[in-house]
């Protein structure tokens, strides 16, 4: 059923979008379309607009002008009880590693012997199996990173957006989310990651949009982008060039 | 000097052989804090915690009038709970002047700004941290209050201790609305006024050990657990 759901609910289209501070436009996108079924990464250097965009897609920030639909309807409360999101730095509740699983789970209306059945699956899948009773506060980096992860998944989610998660993470810690990704992804869970790895968009990425100074400067098949891009601002960043 | 440690030995016999008087007056002490401080908190957080995630028109006058209420003088608040409890003031038909129930009163003006300042400062910091996460997951404003404050319950904790310790060890509202009535309003704070003035100073010191082993045991206790909520991320700002 979720497939189903997820194959309709796989269209984001953003319309005429604009965001300004003090007279400084920080995001104007006229249009930008994810149709693909993803995972789609957005890269860019620090400040182009990467994640406010990311924001903008989950409604978290609502634009100045223009706004973002999903399947042809503007996105709605209905659209964002199906979406969730990870964060750069992972935002755990103060309660132990079962207890903020439990705690969407809940909100979910399920019951406790489900929730239960459904924390020990997470938990194997995200590899904290013998950390449910410890507190989520006490977890390293990575792990806590993969209790986010897990948590978003618990929601069911169609969508899933990830903000530069393994940005602060090793490469081994790295590879496990990249792990958990590929798996939602090939579950049916449209991914929508920003990331300034480039390896990274090279290892997930279906499609990549390519941001500079809160333009979309290219948005295409990962390996068109990565190989061969079209704008003078993609090239000068894949080849680590200083992109201003 | 002779008579101070006379005085001195009487002050720990009376504690030690569990005088019944000297007992019934810190049971009594204990009694009107606590219940001031647990009604406090039932005003206190959830007004420290709507302050904290809600946005509105003069939201800061109101921040910054509940902070200046922390360091109201407990003898203004005594009076001014006097003059409603009063035969004369709108509360006067109640009759509560000189009752233990008057003290509670006036200890719950006294502390309550104190929690509701401290929720309001630990939530909004919490807050500030679970914002976007919160949203994310679809937990509304409203939701989000006891979502925060049960995550910050170590920190409240602390709020809680501290209006406790302001509570036990306020002397000047209780002797004003409690009237220092033997048996009946006399309190730890109160008797040691009240002896120390008499020459009666056993009871006074054996008083005083108590209040000063309650204050330092509360302290010890907020240290800790700050400590703790330190660890946690969460402290007081």
């Amino acid at each position: 059923m979720r497939d189903l759901v997820s194959e309709m609910a796989r269209h984001i289209t953003v319309h005429g979008v604009q965001i300004a501070r003090n007279g400084t436009a920080l995001l104007d996108v006229p249009h930008l379309n994810l149709a693909g079924p993803g995972p789609t990464l957005i890269l860019g250097p620090n400040g182009s607009g990467k994640s406010l965009l990311l924001r903008c897609l989950h409604g978290l920030i609502a634009p100045d002008k223009g706004h973002v639909e999903q399947d042809g309807v503007p996105l709605n409360s209905n659209h964002k009880a199906r979406q969730a999101m990870v964060f750069q730095r992972p935002v755990l509740l103060r309660r132990s590693v079962a207890a903020n699983l439990e705690f969407v789970l809940k909100r979910q209306g399920l019951s406790r012997a489900a929730r239960k059945m459904r924390i020990a699956e997470l938990l194997i899948q995200g590899g904290l199996e013998g950390k449910a009773r410890q507190s989520a506060r006490s977890l390293s980096g990575g792990e806590a990173q993969r209790l986010a992860i897990l948590r978003a998944l618990a929601l069911d989610p169609d969508t899933l957006f990830l903000d530069e998660p393994t940005s602060a993470l090793d490469p081994s810690a790295t590879q496990v989310i990249e792990r958990m990704i590929l798996r939602a992804s090939a579950e049916g869970v449209r991914i929508v990651m920003v990331t300034h790895d480039i390896g990274q968009a090279r290892r997930l990425a279906s499609d990549v949009v390519m941001m500079q100074g809160g333009h979309v400067v290219e948005h295409g098949d990962a390996r068109q982008v990565m190989d061969d891009p079209l704008s003078e601002a993609s090239r000068r960043y894949l080849a680590g060039g200083l992109v201003t | 000097m002779q008579g101070f440690a006379s005085e001195f030995n009487t002050a720990i016999a009376l504690i030690l052989n569990g005088d019944p008087e000297l007992w019934a007056i810190v049971l009594l002490s204990l009694k009107v804090s606590v219940f001031a401080v647990l009604i406090s908190a039932l005003i206190g957080m959830p007004v420290g915690a709507a302050l904290a995630v809600s946005r509105f028109p003069g939201r800061r006058i109101l921040i910054v009038l509940m902070n200046a209420l922390m360091g109201f003088p407990p003898v203004v608040v005594g009076l001014l709970v006097y003059l409603m409890l009063s035969r004369s003031g709108p509360l006067g038909v109640l009759e509560l002047l000189y009752t233990p129930t008057a003290m509670i009163i006036a200890q719950v003006v006294l502390v309550t700004p104190i929690v509701a300042a401290l929720t309001r400062q630990v939530v909004e910091m919490l807050a500030e941290e679970y914002s976007e996460q919160l949203r994310s997951l679809g937990v509304s404003r409203l939701a989000s209050v006891p979502v925060l404050l049960w995550d910050a319950r170590l920190a409240l904790v602390t709020a809680l201790l501290a209006g406790f310790g302001r509570a036990i060890a306020e002397v000047g509202a209780v002797i004003i609305v409690g009237g220092n009535i033997n048996h009946v309003t006399r309190v730890m704070t109160t008797t040691i006024a009240l002896e120390t003035s008499k020459g009666n100073l056993a009871l006074a010191l054996a008083l005083g050990a108590i209040l000063i082993g309650i204050a330092v045991a509360v302290n010890a206790m907020v240290s800790t657990l700050s400590l703790r909520a330190e660890r946690e991320g969460l402290r007081h700002a």
